[in-house]
């Protein structure tokens, strides 16, 4: 039966996990994504999984032990944050380049130094180009879904691309909220089996994952990558429907908030973009015509349809839980990109907020929400919250 | 279930769509790669010599010491051989030598 339960979203994504019931998980823990094997382990040890859940020495052997699980033709699951990522970082690329669809549970943590455990998005966005399919979270509720949903995406015969659940660390990992959850055998006929291509197990069509690809097929190769990040922008609306028809939820890539008819427009990801929504609407009731636009989906990033929802906003503000030091902040440089690319020249004011988990309260957004009403929009980020 | 392999598969591909997935060499798919062109230096084989200890065979990184049905050494497949000279190292009894390819312009030695 389906259930409503208060739960963390640590929790939410290992209960996921128990449900799609990989063939194997490799994981080392760190906070504030340790929950997650950590309760994982405890299905495992309980007999509810029968997954071979291997325990490692190192982020780098958890990811290198789930790419070869995942050529052999397992399903596999993992999780992460913060220098745990980062330690990955030399195996994520591979884990894309041999189509492995890996559901990785990514509970964003600041990258150290300073030494810091709380929430911003400088682990996920240092894998910006890694390959994989990066989907950001709102709750709790959004997390449990998305694991169940990314097994099928990641799994699509046309995508075949590792995918990132990122929710935000502590806010949403673990805060405790009421989560709605299916039945196990409704996530089991969803997820189905895994039916590998090319797996290494497959000792009758034999094949060699990892060899040479100089100047002459490499370029090709990533050529094939891009294909398949194209296709999750074709087919992730056919997979996010039929999750909805099973659990009555859809999630889009993009979540507009009220802005059909929106001028002022605060694009954000993640958590954060509740407290946006709730400013909206307060500002809604005194007629500015306000909107919030939450990217879940940023890569690959659906720059069209981004385009399409700020083009006609008198102005918009881009909220980044990243730097690019000495550059442009990711999801900035995303939305400027688009909206030049849709010939669109929307006032932009690039915003870096929440870092090392200092916290952003609506002030902020009614602050922000008030400098694109004044017209008050400047070339170089601001930067919200900061002692200064 | 063993599949036919697809021929485009393995020849030399001409768009990035023809390109296997993931970069993957279908097995067996080695056979086919002269790898007997880096060669520089050249195993050549003395039969008179030869006491077919197999020590060569052993050691080749390349498999390339064959051999025939009694399992006696019978020459050296040059299209796979890329000339490190392990097998004239290991030889007990000198039975093989390693000349430069300079020495052979007329043939490559592969099939």
């Amino acid at each position: 039966m389906p259930r409503r339960e208060i739960i963390s979203g640590n929790w939410a994504f290992a209960e996921a996990m128990r449900q799609i019931n990989p063939d194997v998980v490799a994981a080392y823990p760190i906070t504030p994504s340790t929950d997650i094997p950590m309760k994982f382990a405890e299905f495992v040890a309980n007999g509810k999984v029968d997954t071979n859940f291997v325990t490692v020495e190192s982020e780098h052997s958890a990811i290198t032990a789930c790419v070869t699980a995942a050529a052999a033709g397992a399903r596999v699951m993992t999780a992460s944050s913060a220098n745990g990522v980062a330690l990955m970082h030399e195996i994520f690329p591979i884990a894309a380049f041999f189509r492995n669809p890996i559901v990785f549970g990514l509970v964003n943590r600041s990258l150290g130094a300073p030494i810091n455990i709380h929430c911003d998005h400088s682990d996920s966005m240092g894998e910006r180009d890694a390959g994989w399919v990066h989907l950001y979270c709102e709750d709790a509720q959004e997390a449990y879904d998305s694991a169940i949903l990314a097994v099928r995406l990641a799994e699509h015969k046309d995508i075949l691309s590792p995918v990132f659940v990122c929710q935000d660390g502590f806010i949403t990992s673990h805060s405790f909220e009421a989560v709605s959850m299916l039945d196990d055998e409704t996530v089991k006929s969803f997820v189905g089996e895994r039916d590998a291509d090319l797996p290494l197990l497959d000792v009758d069509n034999p094949v060699t994952y990892g060899s040479f690809a100089m100047s002459e097929y490499y370029f090709e190769i990533k050529r094939q990558q891009v294909e398949a990040h194209r296709n999750v922008l074709k087919h992730y609306d056919s997979v996010a429907r039929d999750y909805e028809s099973v659990s009555g939820r859809f999630y889009p890539k993009l979540d507009k908030y009220r802005t059909d008819d929106a001028d002022f427009i605060v694009v954000v990801m993640s958590s954060a973009s509740g407290v946006v929504k709730d400013v909206v609407d307060e500002l809604r009731e005194k007629g500015v015509k306000a909107g919030c636009l939450r990217i879940r989906m940023f890569r690959p990033f659906p720059a069209a349809d981004v385009a399409e929802v700020l083009g006609k906003a008198k102005a918009v503000a881009v909220l980044d839980r990243a730097l690019s030091i000495g550059g442009t902040a990711p999801l900035s440089a995303e939305v400027k990109s688009a909206l030049y690319d849709a010939g669109a020249h929307v006032p932009l004011q690039s915003c870096v907020y929440g870092l090392g988990g200092r916290d952003f309260f609506p002030q902020h957004a009614m602050e922000i929400f008030a400098d694109l009403q004044k017209g008050n929009i400047r070339a170089e980020e601001r930067y919200i919250g900061l002692l200064e | 279930m063993k599949k036919e392999m697809n021929s485009a598969e393995m020849a030399r591909p001409k768009k990035w769509q023809d390109v296997p997935m993931a970069g993957v060499a279908f097995g067996a798919s080695a056979e086919a790669v002269e790898t007997g062109q880096w060669r520089s230096i050249r195993p050549v084989w003395d039969s008179e010599k030869c006491i077919s200890c197999l020590l060569c065979w052993n050691q080749c990184p390349d498999r390339a010491i064959l051999t025939d049905e009694n399992g006696k050494v019978s020459g050296i497949d040059l299209f796979f051989c890329k000339g490190c000279g392990i097998c004239a190292h290991v030889c007990p009894k000198d039975a093989i030598e390693m000349k430069p390819e300079a020495d052979f312009p007329s043939d490559s030695g592969s099939r």
